[in-house]
């Protein structure tokens, strides 16, 4: 028998088992759109997680405060062989002369602090540094660089590091747990949804395994009986995806302001419109992966010679 | 030919169900095999179409024995063997012709011969009208003539009817009698196994008679006698 030929005959079978069992195929669809919607959510609350995590830790860094003494060159000295560290996602430089002007802007309102600052006869600050590492975890590493650094040239005056060490740590913490915890949660979620749309259809193919004893009955090779029973589990992947696809569209424009007002930055339906290709397929996947595995398996069950 | 040599089949490892039964049969012939309940007929033909196989001893179909047959060959044998049942065991989201045509499908026939064959067949059985009903919408006689026009649609070498006629009326089982008696004229070996002393009786043919799992008469051209 040629292979188009087989294709064509168990596409069929397929698709006319899917209609003709339809009430069946409307509930294997709508268990697996529930499985789907929990993974999309999953999806998507992680990416809200992980962008609300990454903007904390950009907010985040050390500061090093030269004394008055220090020359730009040597502070700017500093300042290279910080960017040369692998853990330094970006330093700041701020000038001395741009120091007090933000000093005097943010006091603006306070003529006392305004009076003492034009009494005295010089520029009392000294310029800055802010680093960012591109891991809370790497501030340690970096303000130990620091200590030796200061050490060696006399110009540092301070490393805010020590001061904000709890709150990085903890921080730091806050972050590795929430990652963990998130994967974690994702993972007992989606298996749980997975088994309950894998039992599902098992017991939609449980319904016809007198019907596949008759084919192996007739002579039917195993995978001309197992061919339709998987076409129709890609079938009721491929719709239940696309459904939650189209269900999250709304839901995503409703959750749009709240999510942006809830995490800062992170707005799901700008998500949404922007990773369409990845979660699309991704979740369209996901069932037809998932239809044609359980289905398969399922069969298996009632195959013997 | 097929040949049954020193057969026993025990269940789970129970009582027997066939005991050391060693029969041949020859093409072309029409069996009727005959017992009461429990006797052992259904056990014996499973063993020919291979659903399951012999505690002990053989069983040959051609000079192939059927326990050393690879799964590829097994669907071969099936697809050579027809098979009716008491229950007609149909395929219930399949239409009468897709029940029938499902059956060549499988042989691997082209769609040109199932578009010819399948017409044919049911005129045979005089279901032509009700080509395109579910078997649901047929009386369990209708359902019976599909079963038996599955069965023989691919011109299989032999032909198992287990209590075909168990659950029909008289006139009913009169027909599949009739049908099966023209299928074993055109040459197919016919294995029948019923209660039915009146179906015996009308084929007047040979009749195996099992009794606790053993042949106890096998008559050339018997009637049923128990």
């Amino acid at each position: 028998m040629s292979f188009w030929l087989t294709t064509k005959r168990v596409a069929r079978y397929g698709l006319i088992g899917f209609i003709r069992n339809g009430f069946v195929s409307l509930a294997a669809i709508f268990i697996m759109m529930i499985t789907l919607f929990v993974i999309a959510v999953l999806m998507i609350s992680g990416a809200a997680l992980q962008a609300t995590l990454q903007e904390l830790v950009g907010k985040v860094d050390v500061n090093v405060y030269f004394t008055t003494e220090a020359s730009e060159e040597q502070a700017l000295a500093i300042k290279a062989d910080l960017e040369r560290l692998p853990e330094v996602a970006g330093v700041e430089y701020t000038s001395r002369e741009q120091a007090l002007a933000e000093f005097r802007e943010r006091h603006a309102n306070e003529q006392t602090t305004i009076q003492a600052l034009d009494q005295l006869a010089g520029n009392p600050l000294g310029a800055s540094l802010a680093i960012r590492a591109k891991d809370t975890s790497q501030y340690a590493a970096i303000a130990e660089f620091l200590d030796v650094r200061g050490a060696e040239t006399g110009v540092i005056s301070k490393v805010n590091f020590y001061q904000n060490k709890t709150a990085i740590d903890r921080l730091s913490s806050i972050i590795e747990t929430s990652r963990k915890v998130s994967i974690v949660a994702a993972l007992f979620l989606a298996g749980a949804s997975v088994l309950i749309a894998f039992n599902t259809i098992r017991l939609a193919i449980y319904t016809s395994r007198d019907e596949i004893g008759v084919m192996n009955l007739v002579g039917a090779a195993h995978w001309y009986v197992r061919g339709p029973f998987v076409v129709a589990g890609i079938l009721y992947g491929l719709i239940s995806g696309v459904v939650v696809m189209l269900t999250l569209y709304p839901v995503a424009i409703w959750l749009g302001p709240p999510s942006q007002a809830f995490f800062g930055s992170f707005n799901v339906f700008d998500y949404y419109v922007e990773n369409f290709p990845f979660l699309f397929f991704t979740i369209v996947g996901t069932g037809v992966l998932l239809g044609a595995l359980s289905s398969f398996l399922a069969v298996r069950r009632y195959l013997h010679q | 030919m097929i040949y049954f040599d020193r057969v026993t089949k025990k269940y789970n490892g129970g009582l027997p169900a066939v005991e050391d039964v060693t029969l041949s049969i020859d093409p072309g012939e029409f069996v009727s095999i005959v017992g009461h309940s429990g006797a052992g007929k259904t056990t014996l033909l499973k063993m020919l179409f291979a659903e399951i196989f012999p505690t002990e001893g053989s069983v040959f179909f051609g000079s192939r024995e059927i326990g050393d047959l690879s799964e590829k060959e097994l669907l071969g044998l099936r697809r050579n063997i027809g098979t009716i049942f008491q229950d007609f065991r149909l395929l219930p989201t399949k239409t009468v012709y897709e029940n029938i045509a499902f059956a060549m499908e499988v042989a691997g026939k082209p769609d040109e011969d199932i578009q010819a064959d399948v017409p044919h067949v049911l005129d045979l059985v005089g279901l032509s009208e009700k080509m395109w009903n579910f078997p649901k919408e047929l009386s369990g006689g209708e359902q019976q003539r599909v079963a038996i026009a599955r069965a023989i649609v691919n011109q299989p070498d032999v032909l198992i009817a287990d209590e075909p006629t168990g659950n029909l009326d008289p006139v009913n089982t009169h027909d599949v009698v009739e049908i099966l008696k023209k299928v074993n004229s055109l040459g197919t070996t016919v294995l029948l196994t019923t209660h039915n002393k009146l179906v015996v009786d009308s084929v007047g043919r040979r009749v195996i008679t099992l009794e606790q799992g053993r042949v106890i008469r096998d008559d050339k051209e018997g009637k049923y006698i128990l």
